[in-house]
């Protein structure tokens, strides 16, 4: 079994919803990126480390700021390579990387996966690739021995998620609200929907991310039968404020925890 | 003439690809609105009475057929090919634009929706959507770069006495491609409710296609009207400005995919010189690659970084150029060349001082390619120039750089 799937069973075992903290690669600056992420990390079941990249039209302000900060810092994929590196050396969650596709074709697709695999990266979430747009990506992902990661709406009809569970190997990513991505007080009661909807069609398990905020949204997504919950904006806000994500990602975990 | 046609163009397939350009490269959140589109105007276009409705305002709003006019002293000026100019600028808001938001306003009315929004470089889409929300009594909110809304002042004020709600976009590089991310980003969280109305033939599909088929009255126009003047339908060449490239593939579009083709020719901003970095010629300086939802032609660093583009002209000042073009590009149908800031002022002059006629700076890059070409072209040929727009929005800042080379 994969990594990935291993460690959404092993917090289950444990009586938890996976608990995955992202943050921008090279946020506030490489190595405070892998200060924050290495303390994260002992909270976490999966880590989720973000590209930066000029354009990212999925996300919202916080996580938009914070690729700027990066990018200005020359953070480009060669940075996140050596970071990823370094971060896989220091903890044993399995990490997964959250790309934008532009810098993966630039690359080159096998080599990118390749070369990201090597570092440590376990599994690629791209969010801005409907899998059947470009049925190599995956492929060469999957080739590459990562997991894939697709994202699923609650605008998803039944047959784009019958299109995208058929590509994912790793889990599902549900996407809690219409919106990009940032922290919120509560999430939409339709999540629950997508969750049920998504779980009728496959046994891949179900994240919950975009508005994770605390510990009520991280229940309300547990309650909405999620497997995992992920939690971003509300981390690198913390960041940003001087305040310690820490804290933040300890109350999510606690709401999820069953 | 009996009006504007949908017509059957060989490209896209039903995957929205031009060759390998186009494609649906978007968040999945947009993925059932997108087909949602597709549909709604795959039926629109086969719907007579939709067809009758959009000529309709064609004719008694936009003010088209816009005239074919012989360029005679800019003709004789330049010593060699006889010279149209295709007055775009004469439509109404002042650009070409105006084909495409009408086009896709009244889709928005047909599917129910109340609300659009837009992405503006120059403020001409933006005016233009503004425009016809206002006469249909939708509620319209402009994306619009900082860095543009300096530029462009005027346009701003356009829109807000049209009823529209101006948003500055102060990410990345504070121009048009910062906010198209912003106008995809209220997309993706209020789809429900709110229509797209995108400005050029980039962008998921359908939009390409959409965008090229209400523009592809341009060239509907130049055929019938060139039929008219010079008992021929197809001129030698056709040339025109390309940012997105939407007034470019209108006037291609129904030349380019049959014989005889004339030569047609989209011009490019050059910006400051294609060595120095500081230009929006996507097709002659970038690689392939993927921004707002579309693969084709793209100015990026070695990284896939999308690279800040320039141009003295707003319009034209885009990383990206459509999927389209990107595949006539590679066909060889379409030959594309790229004109320089200084060049484009020298065509703002020509043409004003010629013809009584001030252009879009966006359009004056096609002007200024025409100077060059049309002299080495002989006295019986026919050049047609797509004049995008008027170039009053251009005069304060065209004084301004003017002012200071003195
Ligand atoms: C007058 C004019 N021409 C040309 C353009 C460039 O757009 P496109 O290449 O889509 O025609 C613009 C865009 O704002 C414009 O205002």
């Amino acid at each position: 079994m994969s990594a990935v799937k291993e460690a959404f069973q092993k917090a289950r075992a444990e009586g938890r919803r996976a608990v995955i903290p992202y943050l921008t690669a090279g946020y506030p600056s490489p190595e405070r990126f892998l200060d924050y992420a290495r303390v994260l990390a002992e909270e976490a079941d999966l880590f989720e480390v973000g590209l930066p990249f000029s354009d990212p039209l999925g996300d919202g302000p916080v996580i938009q700021r914070a690729s700027e900060a990066a990018l200005r810092q020359g953070v480009r994929t060669k940075k996140v390579l050596e970071l990823v590196g370094k971060l896989a050396e220091r903890t044993d969650v399995p990490l997964l990387l959250m790309t934008y596709l532009n810098p993966v074709l630039a690359y080159g697709k096998e080599r990118f996966f390749k070369d990201f695999a090597a570092a440590g990266i376990k599994g690629v979430i791209l969010p801005d690739l409907p899998p059947d747009e470009d049925p190599g990506v995956a492929e060469a992902a999957r080739e590459a021995g990562l997991a894939t990661v697709f994202l699923l709406a609650p605008t998803s009809t039944d047959r784009r998620i019958g299109v995208v569970t058929g590509y994912t190997t790793g889990f599902v990513y549900a996407v809690s609200v219409t919106g990009v991505t940032g922290a919120r007080d509560r999430l939409p009661e339709e999540i629950g929907a997508l969750v049920r909807r998504v779980k009728a069609k496959t046994e891949l398990p179900v994240a919950i991310g975009f508005g994770i905020s605390g510990e009520e949204t991280a229940r309300q997504a547990a309650a909405a039968g999620a497997d995992g919950v992920v939690v971003g904006s509300a981390l690198i806000r913390a960041i940003e404020a001087g305040a310690d994500p820490r804290r933040v990602l300890q109350a999510v975990r606690k709401g999820a925890t069953l | 003439m009996e009006g504007f046609r949908f017509l059957d163009f060989p490209v896209p397939d039903e995957r929205g690809r031009f060759g390998p350009y186009g494609g649906r490269y978007v968040p999945e959140t947009l993925i059932p609105a997108l087909e949602e589109l597709e549909a709604a105007f795959e039926e629109a276009r086969r719907d007579p009475e939709f067809l009758a409705v959009y000529r309709q305002y064609l004719k008694d709003y936009a003010g088209r057929p816009t005239p074919l006019y012989f360029a005679e002293r800019l003709s004789e000026e330049l010593g060699g090919a006889r010279v149209y100019l295709k007055r775009e600028d004469l439509a109404h808001t002042g650009a070409h634009k105006i084909n495409n938001t009408l086009g896709q306003a009244l889709l928005a009315r047909r599917m129910g929706k109340k609300r659009v929004i837009a992405e503006t470089g120059a403020g001409q889409h933006g005016v233009s959507v503004a425009t016809v929300a206002a006469m249909f009594g939708l509620e319209a909110v402009i994306y619009m770069g900082e860095e543009d809304v300096r530029r462009q002042a005027l346009n701003v004020f356009r829109m807000e006495l049209l009823g529209a709600k101006v948003v500055p976009v102060a990410s990345g590089t504070k121009t048009l491609k910062d906010a198209t991310n912003e106008a995809i980003r209220d997309w993706v969280t209020n789809v429900r409710t709110t229509s797209y109305i995108l400005g050029s033939v980039v962008g998921p599909h359908p939009y390409p296609r959409m965008v090229r088929d209400f523009q592809s009255v341009i060239g509907q126009e130049i055929r019938a009207s060139l039929l008219e003047k010079e008992g021929r339908a197809v001129p030698d060449a056709i040339i025109a400005c390309v940012g997105g490239g939407s007034n470019a593939i209108g006037a291609f579009a129904p030349f380019a995919y049959e014989e005889p083709r004339p030569r047609l020719i989209g011009v490019e901003a050059a910006g400051e010189g294609l060595d120095t970095g500081h230009h929006a010629a996507s097709i002659a300086a970038g690689k392939r690659g993927v921004l707002h939802g579309s693969y084709m032609y793209l100015l990026q660093d070695g990284d896939g970084q999308i690279a800040p583009a320039h141009s003295v002209s707003a319009g034209l000042d885009y990383p990206g150029v459509g999927p389209e073009h990107s595949y006539l590009a590679d066909i060889g149908a379409v030959e594309y060349a790229a004109v320089t800031d200084e060049e484009a002022l020298e065509g703002f002059k020509l043409l004003a001082r010629t013809e009584g006629i001030i252009p879009a700076l966006e359009s004056a890059h096609a002007v200024a390619y025409a100077a060059k070409m049309v002299p080495t072209m002989g006295r019986d040929e026919i050049v047609v120039i797509n004049i995008s727009g008027r170039g009053d929005k251009d005069v304060a800042e065209v004084k301004r750089i003017l002012g200071e080379g003195r």
